[in-house]
C-alpha cells in the first residue's frame, strides 16, 4: 500500500490514456452486465421454478388439450399435494407486438400453487367476486399503464366467444407482485369459470396441469406414476419437473448461454487488446524511470508488482464502475426488448463473477509489460 | 485552382507519410484495428440471424399466393374453421385451376414434440396436413429423397431443414404420433423457405390423430395472377357464410417474424452500439499515441510550411484506414464463420420451430464497414485536432 502514490502518479502521467482505457473497460463491463441480465431473462423460468412442482402436458405436444377431469385423478395419486390446470389464451392487446401471456385459471387453487405471486387480500376478494375479473403482474401493468378498475379488451386469436364478439373484456381487479425480483410479473390471469362459460369450443379441455408433490425427492417417480395413469388413453401425458419444462422452452429458442458467452468472449478479447496495449505503452515510456527505481534499490519483484498493480487498478476502476452503471441502468431503465423478457435484473452471482473478471482482465493486460519491467537491466534502461 | 491542387498534394504527401510510418507503431495500430474487427464481427453476426430469418420468410412467399385464416387470428396455429368454410373458399373467384379443380389447399397446422439435434432437447416441430393442391400451390416443391406420402396412410414427408435440425427424421424411420408410428417416406425441398422446416402429411389423416374433426386451419390458394387478390379477397369478405381473413402470403410471413426479428435486431444494435463505444475509446487511445509519437514530425512539417488542414486530414485518414482494415477483417470473420450457418429457433407467433440459415449479405457487410468507419472517424477526430493545434515551437523542442 505504501507504493500506492507511486502507482497512482504513473496512472496520472498520461491522463488521457488512462481515462480512455478505463472508459473502454467500463463499457465492456456495462455490456457484460446487460448480457448477464438478458441471459437470465431467457432462462428465467428455470431459475425460478419450484422444486416441488411438475408440469404435465399432452404427450404429442403442448398444443394438444387434456381433459379437465384429469385433475381429480391426479390428486388421488399418493404423494401429490394438489393439481391445477392452465390453458394458453394467446390473445392480442391492441396490437400483436404487445405480446404477453394470458391464462385462464382457477383463482384460489392457482394462487395456492404459486405462493410467489403476492396479491393483497382485498384484490383477491375482488377477483373472487368478479366473474370477468383479471389480475396482472406489476411489470405488465406498468408497461401498459393499467390501474385497478380498468377494463382490458383482449382480442381472441384462438378462443372465439359463443356470442361471436371477437373481443374478451376483462375487469382488472388486482395487480400482483413477485415475492422477489426473480418472479415473473409479466403475466395476466383471468377466471377459468368465465372462460369455460364463454368460449365457443373446447369446453372441458385445458392446456396442461401444474402438480405439486409433497416431497420433491419423489418427483421423478410421481411423474412416471401419473403418466402411467393416462397411458393408452386418448390423451396420453408427459410429466416433468417444472425446471426441466422451462429449460426445454429456453432451449427451443436456442443456446442463449452459448451466444452470450461468444459475444462476451469477443468483447473481452477486444478489451484485453486495448488495455494490454495501453499498459505496454505505459511501460515503454517509463523504461528510464523503472531503471532509476531499480537503481534506488527497488527489487525486480517489487517493480513487477507495481506494474501489475497499476494494470489491476485500471481494470478495477473501469470494471467496478461499469458494473455499477450496468446495475443502475438495468434497475432504472429496464428491459431493452420492451417487455419480452419475463424478468430483467442483474443477479448477485453475476456481479461477483464480474468483479473476478475485472481482476483477471487487469492481471492479463498487465502481465507481459510487468514481466518486461521486471527483466529490465538497470544499465540498459538508463542508457536509453 | 493551383491553390486547391497544392492543398491536395499536401494532403496526399502528409497522409502517405503517416501511413508509411505505420509499421513503426504496429502494436498500437493492430490493437485498434483488431478492436474494431471484434465490434464489426459481433454486430454482423448477430444481425445475420435476423437477416437469415427474414430471408427464409421471403423465400416462403409467392406473389401469386394468398392465405385464408379465421378472422381474428394472425397465425395458422390459432386459426380454425370447418370444412364447409374451406369449400366456400375454394370456389371463390380469382383462384387458378388445373384439370383437378381449383388450386386451393385446405391445411392443418399442428406441432409435435421431437428432439432438436443441436441441444438434444424437446422442440415444437411443425406438422402440416395438406391436400392434393398443396404441391401445385408451392412453386418449387420437389422430392429430394424417397417418394411422396400416399394419401390416406400414416406416412409423412419431411422438409430438408427439418431432417437436418431434428433427430430421427430420416427416410425409413418413423415418428410417434400418440402411440402410432408414422413412417417417413421422403425428404422434400421447396427451394428454401419455412416449409423446409416442416413435416407434411395428408390432412385427412392428421385430423383424427389430433382430434380436430373435419376442421382446417388455413387455405392456401394460388391466384390467377397477382392482381386477382383484390377480387378474391373482396368476394370472401362480402360472403356472409364465412368469417375469414384473407391476406397475401408475403404479408402473412412478414407478420410471423415481426417480433422475432425486432428482438434480435434490437439486442444486436444495442450490443453493437455499446461495443462500438468501447472501440472508439480504444481508437482514440491509439491515435493520441500516434500523435504524440509523431509530434516532432508533425511540427517539422508545419515548420516547413504545411498547412494545418492536411495534417488534420492525415490523422483522420490514418484512423479511418485502421478502422476500415478492422471492419473488413471483422466482416470477413463473420462471413466465413456464420454465412449459411444452419439453426432453428422458436418462433413465438406460431409457437413452433423455424429452421433458417444465418445470412451475411453484402448490405450487412457494408453496414458493418460503415459502422467501423464511423468508429474510425470518431476515434481520429480529437487526436487530429490536437495534432493540428500543436504549437510548432514547443513541439519541435519535445523529445
Amino acid at each position: 500500500m505504501k507504493y500506492f502514490s507511486v502507482i497512482w502518479s504513473s496512472l496520472k502521467r498520461k491522463k488521457t490514456r488512462s481515462i480512455l482505457t478505463i472508459l473502454s473497460i467500463l463499457v465492456a463491463f456495462i455490456l457484460y452486465g446487460y448480457l448477464s441480465a438478458i441471459r437470465l431473462g431467457f432462462d428465467a423460468g428455470v431459475e425460478v421454478s419450484g422444486v416441488d412442482r411438475l408440469v404435465m402436458q399432452h404427450k404429442v405436444s403442448l398444443i394438444q388439450f387434456l381433459p379437465e377431469s384429469y385433475e381429480a385423478r391426479i390428486e388421488q395419486v399418493q404423494g401429490v399435494d394438489s393439481a391445477v390446470h392452465g390453458t394458453w389464451f394467446g390473445g392480442i392487446y391492441q396490437k400483436p407486438m404487445n405480446f404477453f401471456s394470458q391464462f385462464p385459471v382457477k383463482v384460489e387453487e392457482y394462487l395456492d400453487m404459486y405462493p410467489e405471486y403476492v396479491i393483497s387480500d382485498e384484490h383477491k376478494k375482488a377477483w373472487l367476486e368478479t366473474r370477468n375479473g383479471a389480475i396482472a403482474g406489476r411489470t405488465i401493468a406498468e408497461r401498459f399503464g393499467w390501474k385497478v378498475g380498468d377494463r382490458i379488451p383482449i382480442q381472441a386469436t384462438i378462443w372465439t366467444r359463443k356470442d361471436g364478439n371477437p373481443t374478451w373484456e376483462f375487469n382488472l381487479v388486482g395487480i400482483y407482485d413477485g415475492v422477489d425480483k426473480s418472479t415473473d410479473t409479466t403475466q395476466f390471469f383471468f377466471r377459468y369459470d368465465y372462460f369455460q362459460e364463454a368460449r365457443s369450443f373446447g369446453s372441458g379441455n385445458v392446456g396442461w396441469y401444474w402438480i405439486r408433490v409433497d416431497n420433491p425427492d419423489n418427483a421423478a417417480e410421481i411423474a412416471k406414476e401419473v403418466d402411467q395413469l393416462f397411458a393408452n388413453s386418448p390423451a396420453e401425458t408427459k410429466t416433468q419437473p417444472e425446471a426441466a419444462f422451462m429449460q426445454g422452452f429456453a432451449k427451443q429458442i436456442g443456446d442463449i448461454g452459448f451466444i452470450m458467452t461468444a459475444i462476451l468472449g469477443a468483447v473481452f478479447f477486444t478489451i484485453l487488446l486495448v488495455a494490454g496495449n495501453s499498459m505496454a505503452q505505459a511501460v515503454r515510456e517509463r523504461i528510464q524511470e523503472i531503471a532509476v527505481l531499480k537503481a534506488l534499490g527497488f527489487t525486480h519483484t517489487a517493480v513487477l508488482a507495481m506494474v501489475l498493480a497499476e494494470s489491476l487498478l485500471l481494470a478495477c476502476l473501469g470494471g467496478f464502475a461499469g458494473l455499477a452503471i450496468a446495475w443502475t441502468m438495468i434497475t432504472t431503465m429496464g428491459d431493452p426488448t420492451n417487455g419480452s423478457l419475463p424478468v430483467f435484473f442483474l443477479p448477485v452471482k453475476d456481479v461477483v463473477i464480474g468483479v473476478l473478471l475485472a481482476v483477471l482482465t487487469g492481471l492479463a493486460a498487465g502481465i507481459l509489460p510487468a514481466i518486461r519491467a521486471q527483466k529490465l537491466q538497470i544499465a540498459d534502461g538508463l542508457r536509453r | 485552382m493551383v491553390a486547391a491542387m497544392n492543398w491536395l498534394a499536401q494532403v496526399i504527401a502528409v497522409t502517405s507519410f503517416g501511413i508509411r510510418t505505420l509499421p513503426e507503431r504496429r502494436g498500437a495500430a493492430a490493437a485498434a484495428a483488431f478492436g474494431i474487427a471484434g465490434v464489426v464481427a459481433v454486430m454482423v453476426s448477430v444481425l445475420s440471424i435476423a437477416h437469415g430469418v427474414n430471408q427464409t420468410m421471403d423465400k416462403s412467399v409467392s406473389s401469386r399466393n394468398a392465405m385464408v385464416l379465421r378472422s381474428g387470428s394472425d397465425t395458422e396455429m390459432t386459426s380454425g374453421f370447418s370444412n364447409d368454410t374451406a369449400k366456400i373458399v375454394a370456389e371463390a373467384p380469382g383462384i387458378a385451376r388445373n384439370e383437378f379443380g381449383p388450386l386451393a389447399s385446405p391445411e392443418l397446422f399442428v406441432v409435435i414434440d421431437l428432439i432438436k439435434s443441436s441441444s438434444n432437447s424437446d422442440a415444437n416441430v411443425p406438422l402440416r396436413g395438406i391436400a392434393q393442391a398443396a404441391y401445385e400451390v408451392r412453386e418449387n416443391f420437389q422430392i429430394v429423397e424417397g417418394r411422396k406420402f400416399e394419401w390416406g396412410r400414416n406416412e409423412v414427408i419431411v422438409g430438408s431443414a427439418a431432417s437436418r435440425e431434428f433427430s430421427g427424421l430420416d427416410v425409413g424411420k418413423s415418428i410417434l404420433v400418440g402411440s402410432e408410428p408414422w413412417n417417413i417416406v421422403g425428404v422434400f425441398s421447396t427451394g428454401g423457405g419455412v416449409a423446409e422446416g416442416e413435416i407434411w402429411t395428408d390432412a385427412s389423416v392428421l385430423q383424427p390423430a389430433f382430434r380436430r374433426g373435419n376442421f382446417y386451419q388455413s387455405v392456401i390458394v394460388r391466384l390467377n395472377s397477382e392482381d386477382s387478390f383484390t377480387e378474391f379477397k373482396d368476394s370472401l369478405t362480402a360472403d356472409p357464410r364465412v368469417n375469414v381473413k384473407v391476406i397475401r402470403e408475403s404479408e402473412y410471413y412478414a407478420g410471423q417474424t415481426a417480433i422475432l426479428t425486432a428482438v434480435i435486431t434490437g439486442l444486436g444494435s444495442l450490443i453493437a452500439v455499446i461495443m462500438g463505444l468501447g472501440a472508439v475509446f480504444g481508437a482514440l487511445n491509439t491515435m493520441y499515441a500516434t500523435v504524440s509519437a509523431r509530434t516532432r514530425e508533425i511540427a517539422t512539417l508545419r515548420a516547413l510550411g504545411f498547412k494545418t488542414s492536411p495534417v488534420l486530414i492525415s490523422i483522420l485518414m490514418e484512423s479511418l484506414l485502421l478502422a476500415l482494415i478492422g471492419g473488413t477483417l471483422g466482416g470477413a470473420l463473420a462471413y466465413f464463420a456464420f454465412d449459411g450457418f444452419e439453426a432453428a429457433t422458436l418462433n413465438w407467433s406460431s409457437f413452433s420451430q423455424i429452421a433458417f440459415s444465418f445470412r451475411v449479405s453484402g448490405s450487412l457487410l457494408i453496414q458493418g464497414i460503415a459502422f467501423a468507419a464511423l468508429i474510425g472517424i470518431l476515434g481520429g477526430l480529437f487526436p487530429a485536432i490536437r495534432a493540428a493545434r500543436l504549437p510548432v515551437a514547443t513541439a519541435l523542442r519535445e523529445l
